[in-house]
């Protein structure tokens, strides 16, 4: 798998919405949160369109943007694109289910790498009720839910990545692959994609040279408590990784007491948790950032065949006093 | 040790034992007031009395609180049925009435019709048989 070293990279700024869970949950510090899910509008899924659009408006109005980069968990990515249609600005809709923030931090990166652009907005959210509809039951469907499952989370995250020189430097990012072990429960995200991050964590240690010791922390996405012991587990027995340094967002996202399974997922948990709470975290120096995306079909799965999974990585190098 | 052995030993599982008992209560609660209806009133009216239960609890969005709770005892009775119809019914309403509703309403319950027709069916063939 190929990693790729950045050196004009920024993370300048961000802009976050969240849900009324999330709300109520461990991430406090959001820009903004929404009163109910509906947002004012008539559907979900306008309510989705009109989050994406207050984020892509906020941060165009401080920033100048060359290129809007995302994506979402939407078929066709159909929200996403109903928001950008007044925008007027070239997009790039990337998909790699929960993994996509990360894809389109790379993707991003590697334009300002060549300097093609100079600023780029990356923007993805989800929306708890429009996935339910879309993947599983109709949203007031009783569903007996696992124990193990985890829920979307409603946000929207959106995120400049700039040549401009800012603490937060983008140095490196690993292009995960699919990697398929043939789970088949739909309700277990967590074990579909913690060999995909397991694979791109080790191609990531070993392309640059480092341990786990080198970092901070890793932060994945949405494996949930399940996904992370599994992570663990593959990394020690596959790859003889052995390490405590793996936080998931989406299990620190709600709180206990509100009843959320596993904990969140969503392509939006690993920049609503990082941006919003362990960037506040000025001890750090140098984290990576895996996003975790089980490749769920639903046709695929009814008929039987297993769910493949994707994981990217992006490395984030925190200096402080570079300005 | 394979990867699905590995996820099965990790993976919690469901206290099927405590769900068990609790659907048996919460079913036989249902079956009580239905037995209860059908001696005061009717078979028909029992049914309909639940199904428009079920459908209102449905809209008011605490069915499926009743569901978390009562687990299958409130899904296996007719109140699941009328439950699963109002639900995608309220979910396909944004897409209009022919799209949306019309062919959406049954897309949970269209297999209890379907197989509950065949079974039906064939019981009835035997019944006629012996």
């Amino acid at each position: 798998m190929i990693t790729l070293k950045f050196n004009n990279s920024y993370i300048k700024s961000w802009y976050s919405i969240g849900g009324v869970d999330e709300e109520k949950g461990n991430i406090k510090d959001a820009n903004k949160y929404m009163s109910d899910l509906y947002y004012g509008e008539k559907t979900h899924e306008k309510a989705e369109i009109k989050m994406i659009e207050e984020v892509i408006r906020t941060m165009k109005k401080d920033n100048k943007v060359d290129l809007i980069v995302g994506g979402n968990l939407s078929n066709q990515l159909g929200t996403m694109n109903m928001a950008l249609r007044d925008i007027n600005t070239s997009f790039l809709g990337l998909y790699s289910a929960c993994a996509t923030f990360t894809e389109s931090i790379i993707a991003s990166s590697s334009l300002i790498q060549n300097k093609a652009i100079s600023n780029a907005l990356v923007i993805t959210n989800s929306h708890s009720l429009t996935s339910e509809r879309q993947f599983r039951f109709p949203v007031e469907y009783g569903s007996l839910k696992n124990c193990y499952t985890t829920n979307t989370i409603t946000a929207a995250v959106g995120v400049i990545v700039s040549n401009e020189k800012s603490p937060y430097k983008v140095s490196a990012a690993t292009i995960g692959g699919v990697v398929d072990y043939g789970i088949k429960d739909v309700a277990n995200m967590g074990a579909i994609m913690a060999p995909a991050a397991a694979l791109v964590i080790k191609e990531h240690l070993s392309n640059t040279k480092t341990t786990p010791l080198d970092y901070d922390y890793i932060l994945t996405g949405d494996l949930g408590s399940v996904g992370i012991t599994l992570l663990q587990s593959v990394l020690k027995d596959d790859y003889g990784i052995i390490t405590d340094k793996i936080i998931d967002a989406g299990s620190i996202i709600y709180k206990k007491s509100q009843n959320k399974c596993a904990g969140g997922s969503g392509p939006t948990c690993l920049p609503f948790a990082f941006f919003n709470r362990f960037i506040q975290d000025k001890k750090i120096k140098r984290v990576l950032l895996v996003g975790t995306g089980a490749l769920h079909n639903p046709t695929l799965v009814n008929q039987k065949n297993s769910i493949p999974s994707i994981a990217h990585l992006i490395e984030i190098e925190v200096n402080h006093d570079a300005n | 040790m394979s990867y699905q052995e590995l996820v099965d030993s990790i993976t919690p599982k469901e206290n099927k034992w405590k769900n068990i008992i609790v659907a048996f209560f919460s079913g036989g609660v249902v079956g009580l007031f239905s037995e209860l209806f059908v001696s005061l009133l009717d078979v028909n009216v029992m049914l309909i009395i639940w199904i428009v239960i079920a459908s209102i609890l449905t809209g008011m969005g605490v069915f499926d609180d009743f569901v978390d709770k009562f687990k299958m005892g409130v899904i296996i009775p007719i109140t699941g049925f009328s439950h699963s119809i109002t639900s995608s019914s309220i979910d396909y309403k944004s897409e209009g009435l022919i799209t949306g509703i019309g062919s959406n309403y049954m897309k949970l319950a269209g297999s209890v019709i379907l197989y509950g027709i065949v079974s039906a069916t064939l019981f009835a063939i035997l019944r006629g048989l012996l």
